[in-house]
Parts: C-alpha cells; structure tokens; sequence
C-alpha cells in the first residue's frame, strides 16, 4: 500500500468534505444489514433460500417424474414391461442397476449447484471470507 | 451348514463390536463425544458409519428375501431407502446441520420455540425407533435360530445386550467406529459370497431362474391396489429417511453444513452399491433354493445359498461370513437406533425430573438401558413379521411426521408451533392407528391394502394439518423466524450472527 497519510514522502489522500458528509449513509456491508434484520438484509437471506429450495425442487421433480412414473409405465404399457435387453428383462435392469448411478449422479449435480450458490451468497455479502475458501 | 463356523462368526462379530465400542470408549470423555462425537467426525468416517447403521437386517436379508418371493416389484423398497437419502441431501441435510441442535425435538424446540412441540416429538422419536427396533431383533433370533438351531430369544437378547453394553459404555464416540466398521464388513460378507455364487451359477451353465411368469414380470399385481401399494411403498421410503431417529441424528456428528452435504453424497454411494447386491441372491435363489418361498423362509435366503450351491468347506466359510454379516446389520441399526432414543430420552431425564441427580452421561446410559426392554419384550411376545414389511410400518410414521416438521420447518417461514403440533398428531396418530389394525386385525381388500401401506394418505394428512392449522394461526409464527433462517441458511463461513 503506498498511499499511508502521515509517512513521510507517502501520498496524502485529499478528500471533498462533501463526500465525507454523504459517509453516515452510505452504503453498510451485507452482513450489517442480516444482522441487524432490515428490510435488505431480509431480502439477502431470502434469495438464498429460494435459490436452494429451487435446487431441491429440481431435484424432487427429476425423482418424481422419473423414477415415480416407472410403476405407471409398467402397469399401462405391456411393451416396456416385456422388453429384455440381451437376457435381461428391461425392468429388472432398470430396478436393479441403471438407478442407483442415477440417483447419486443427480445428487452430485445438486450438491455443485448448491455449493456454488453459497459462494456466490459469500462472496455478495462477506467478500473478506472467500479469500481462504477452495471454489 | 455347521453350528460351529456360524458360532464362531456370530462371536467374532460379537468380540469385534465390544472391542472396537471398548477403543471408543478411551476416547469418550465429554458430553459432547456423548450425545454427538463432539461434532468432528469426517465426512469418509461418518458416511461408512452411516452406511452401517443405515443397512439393517431389512436390507440384509429382506429384500433378497422379497425379490425371491415376488420378484421386481419389490425393487422398489431399496430404491426407495436410497432415494429417501437423496430427498434428505436435498431438502435437509445442511439446513439440519446448521440448525446446531442435537436431536429432532432440539430442531423443534430452536424453529418453533415451543415446548410442547418438543415433547411431542420426544414421544415420535421413541415410537419410531421402537417400531423400528422390534424387527431388527426379531431378525437376530430368526438367524440364529436359522444357523444354529437355537431358540429365538437367544438371538434377540444377545443383540440387546451387546448394543447396551456399547452404548452405555462409550456413547456416539464409540457407536460411530462400530458402524464403519460394520458397513464394510457387511459389503464384503455379501459381495464375497456373491462373486463365489456368481461363479459357480456360470460353471453350472448359467441356468434360468424356475419361476411362474408373473414372478418375472415388474407388475405382478396388475391392478389399481397393485398400483396403490407401490406408490405408497415410493412415498414412506422416499420421505421417511429424513425422519428416521438414527439417520436424523448423525447429521449432527458433521463437523459443518458443506461437511453434511459432501457425507450423505458418499452415503448414496455406498448404500447405492450396496444395493446391487440383494437383487443377485433373490435371483440365484430362483434358480437354487425356490423351495424356501413355500416354507415361508424366504428370508433366509441369503443365509442359506452359500452351503446348497458351493457346499463342502467354501460354503462353509461364506456361510460363516454372511452370518457374521447378518449379525452386523442387527448390531449396527439397533446401535443406532438405541443411541438416538437414548440421545433423546436421556437429554429429557437430564433436563427434566433428574436434573441436578443425574449427569447428562448417566442420564444417557439410564435411557439407553431403558429404552431396549420395550422393544425387546415386543419382539419376544409377538408373532414374526417379514423385515422389509415391518419396517415400512416405522417409515410411514416418520414420513407423516417429522417429514412435514423438518420440510415445512426448513423452507417455509408460516409454520407455527399448533401447525406442527396439529400435523404430527394428525399424521402419527393415523399412521399408528394403520399399523395397529394392519398387524392385529389383518383386514382384506382395499381396507387391508389402505391400512397395509398407510404412507400415501397419512403423509398428505401430516402436511395439510401442519399447512392449514399454521394458516389458521398466522399470529404464532415465531418471532424468532428470521434470524433462525439465517441460520439454517447461510453458509458457516459467513460471519453473521445467529
């Protein structure tokens, strides 16, 4: 930093007392306006929340749409039921294998996106935090 | 297959459980390490843990039991156990972490500052873990009794004993060594045997499995009931993990929310390969031992087909090695379950009318003690039930309580503490009522099927008494409300106050 008042041969910051009147109200950190319960901060926490609850919902839709139409499928289509791949029967292959990678894959993605929009709340309100943390 | 190899591994596993809860022991000092392994577990220790506590005896032999009886239909019980812990890693995990509290009625009691929410989800805790409990020692003395010959309380008291013993002594701490330990050891008993069988079954010229057509068909009941049931064995499995007492309670041995998320990631994993397995012994069994649907055995599977297709000293040996497996999964679920009633119960007697008498650890090993007779008596006195059936019962309770309680809790900021106390009476008392008359009277038709697998109707009851008696009561929401979403929220390393 090369701009320390006071030492000699440093820069000297000048400032317009204009500026210095306007400070009082300026902007506050992020963080000030959650602690102490504005109405920013309350619109701060609660765009996290629908962020993750968007994930989640993502989430639950893929499961219930997916896998929870599997049974109905079964029931009203004979041809799905009876198909076979190789010597295996196409329902046993979907119930007993293809899910399970499926449902970690979908859990790994919902972890990234929720990772991330907790980041991206870190860096919006706290900026000094991120600095040591691995994105 | 021999009494003795079984004897010999059920008593290994027995020594191995006592000897690594006894190391456990060393290191519990704190209540902390007590109640929650003073929160500093690891996500790659804390997800086998998981995974040991979370494959109980259901898993073990139930669904290949299941698969073996009725084919791909029952498929749907392990996706649904898995898939249960995807919804929890979506919609709980962090949040839960976050909320700081040791157990459900301490989330309660932090989200809706009420008292009596607490007490009633002290009394779910304890009748789901007990509903839960039951089977898992009923299944120790079928095992037993299966391999060795001896009679079924044998089983029953041994596992209680030796999960009381552990608890008592050395709290979470010691539990969380015991249950890593144990998933692997139940991933290995039942994959070694596997790939032995798998070999053998294709030496043997890969024979098809002996079956009626409707065995192999996904949709053996193929009507609406058929259908009813399915969908309501998808929505007890899928929403009752988040309520289950001893899942619940792990997620606060995490050391922070990102460390809760990345642990029951690798929780799908393992569960998730796990879950390969069961589906290749049904199978087999088809082809080598269908003769067990008949019996009414079906349930030892698992245990049997070692010594019918290896035979001689390899059968022996893997018969011996499943044992020890099977006696894994009853050790690490009761375990689990016993430390989060006893968690629960003993931070009540703690606070409530021992305070002062009891320090918080021996309040702790009272309950725990306490708390495995009831089961205990339950499974001695009443008539066995298939596993995988009998757990579903303790699902469906939680998906109508504390599932609405932990969701609505977490992301919605109008539930009020009658909305919670409305919905988890309203959602537990028909779900008993369910198992009750399902277990005792056995109705037919669609009163049996409605009363067999509660969970598609007793869920919606939960959250609508929960939703509607909040929106009734809009002037209760807590004042508290915002700060505690800000820490339910909001990341750890955001420094704000909460």
């Amino acid at each position: 930093m090369p701009d320390r008042p006071g030492e000699p041969g440093g820069r000297v910051r000048v400032t317009s007392p204009l500026t210095s009147a306007a400070a009082p109200h300026g902007r506050r950190s992020a963080r000030q306006e959650i602690d102490e319960e504005t109405g920013v901060g309350d619109v701060y926490v609660r765009s996290l929340v629908s962020t993750q609850l968007r994930s989640a919902l993502a989430v639950v839709a893929a499961l219930a749409l997916g896998l929870g139409s599997l049974p109905l499928v079964f029931a009203l289509v004979p041809d799905v039921a009876d198909a076979r791949l190789g010597p295996v029967p196409l329902p046993w292959l979907l119930l007993g294998f293809v899910v399970y990678p499926t449902l970690l894959a979908l859990g790994w993605v919902y972890v990234r996106r929720s990772e991330r929009a907790e980041a991206d709340f870190t860096d919006l309100v706290d900026p000094r935090s991120v600095e040591d943390v691995p994105r | 297959m021999s009494t003795t190899h079984a004897a010999v591994a059920v008593a290994l596993v027995s020594l191995a459980t006592l000897g690594i809860g006894a190391f456990g022991l060393r290191v519990s000092r704190t209540t902390s390490d007590f109640y929650v392994a003073s929160r500093s577990v690891s996500p790659s220790l804390n997800s086998s843990a998981i995974g040991g506590e979370y494959l109980s005896a259901a898993s073990f032999l139930g669904v290949a039991g299941l698969v073996l009886t009725s084919g791909p239909d029952v498929l749907w019980y392990p996706i649904g156990w898995t898939a249960g812990y995807l919804l929890l890693l979506v919609l709980v995990a962090a949040p839960l972490r976050r909320s700081g509290a040791y157990t459900i009625p301490d989330f309660a009691q932090v989200r809706l500052q009420s008292v009596a929410v607490r007490r009633a989800a002290t009394l779910l805790v304890v009748g789901v873990g007990w509903l839960y409990l039951m089977p898992q020692f009923q299944g120790a003395g079928l095992t037993l009794r299966t391999v060795s010959g001896s009679p079924g309380w044998v089983g029953m008291v041994l596992v209680a004993g030796i999960v009381v013993v552990n608890v008592v002594a050395g709290g979470m701490r010691s539990i969380t060594f015991v249950q890593a330990f144990q998933y692997w050891l139940k991933l290995t008993a039942l994959l070694v045997p596997a790939v032995f069988l798998l070999r053998a079954w294709a030496l043997d010229g890969a024979p098809s499995p002996v079956a009626p057509d409707a065995w192999f068909a996904p949709w053996s009941t193929n009507d609406a009931q058929g259908l009813y049931t399915t969908y309501s064995v998808l929505v007890a499995t899928f929403l009752g993990t988040m309520g289950l007492p001893h899942v619940v309670v792990r997620f606060y041995t995490n050391p922070d929310g990102h460390a809760a998320r990345r642990t029951t990631l690798i929780v799908l994993a393992l569960i998730g390969g796990f879950y390969l397995l069961p589906t290749v012994y049904g199978v087999l069994g088809r082809v080598y031992a269908s003769d067990l649907v008949a019996a009414g055995r079906a349930d030892t599977v698992v245990l049997e087909l070692p010594a019918r297709v290896l035979g001689g000293g390899l059968g022996d040996v893997l018969s011996a090695l499943v044992t020890a497996g099977a006696f894994a999964a009853f050790l690490s679920t009761s375990s689990g379950l016993t430390m989060a009633i006893a968690g629960v119960v003993g931070q009540s007697l703690a606070s409530g009318p021992l305070a002062g008498r009891l320090s918080p650890i021996s309040s702790l090993r009272l309950a725990a003690a306490g708390c495995v007779l009831v089961p205990l008596g339950l499974a001695l006195a009443a008539e066995p039930i298939p596993v995988a059936t009998s757990v579903t019962f303790a699902f469906a309770l939680a998906a109508s309580t504390f599932c609405p309680l932990l969701v609505l809790g977490i992301w919605w900021r109008g539930l009020t503490a009658p909305g919670a106390l409305a919905g988890m009476a309203g959602g537990g008392l028909a779900a008993l009522l369910a198992t009750v008359l399902a277990l005792s009277d056995r109705p037919g038709g669609w009163t049996g099927t409605l009363v067999g697998q509660p969970a598609l109707w007793t869920v919606p009851l939960g959250f609508g008494l929960m939703v509607g008696v909040s929106l009734l009561t809009r002037s209760r929401v807590p004042t508290t409300v915002a700060r505690t979403m800000v820490r339910l929220h909001t990341p750890e390393r955001v420094d704000v106050q909460r």
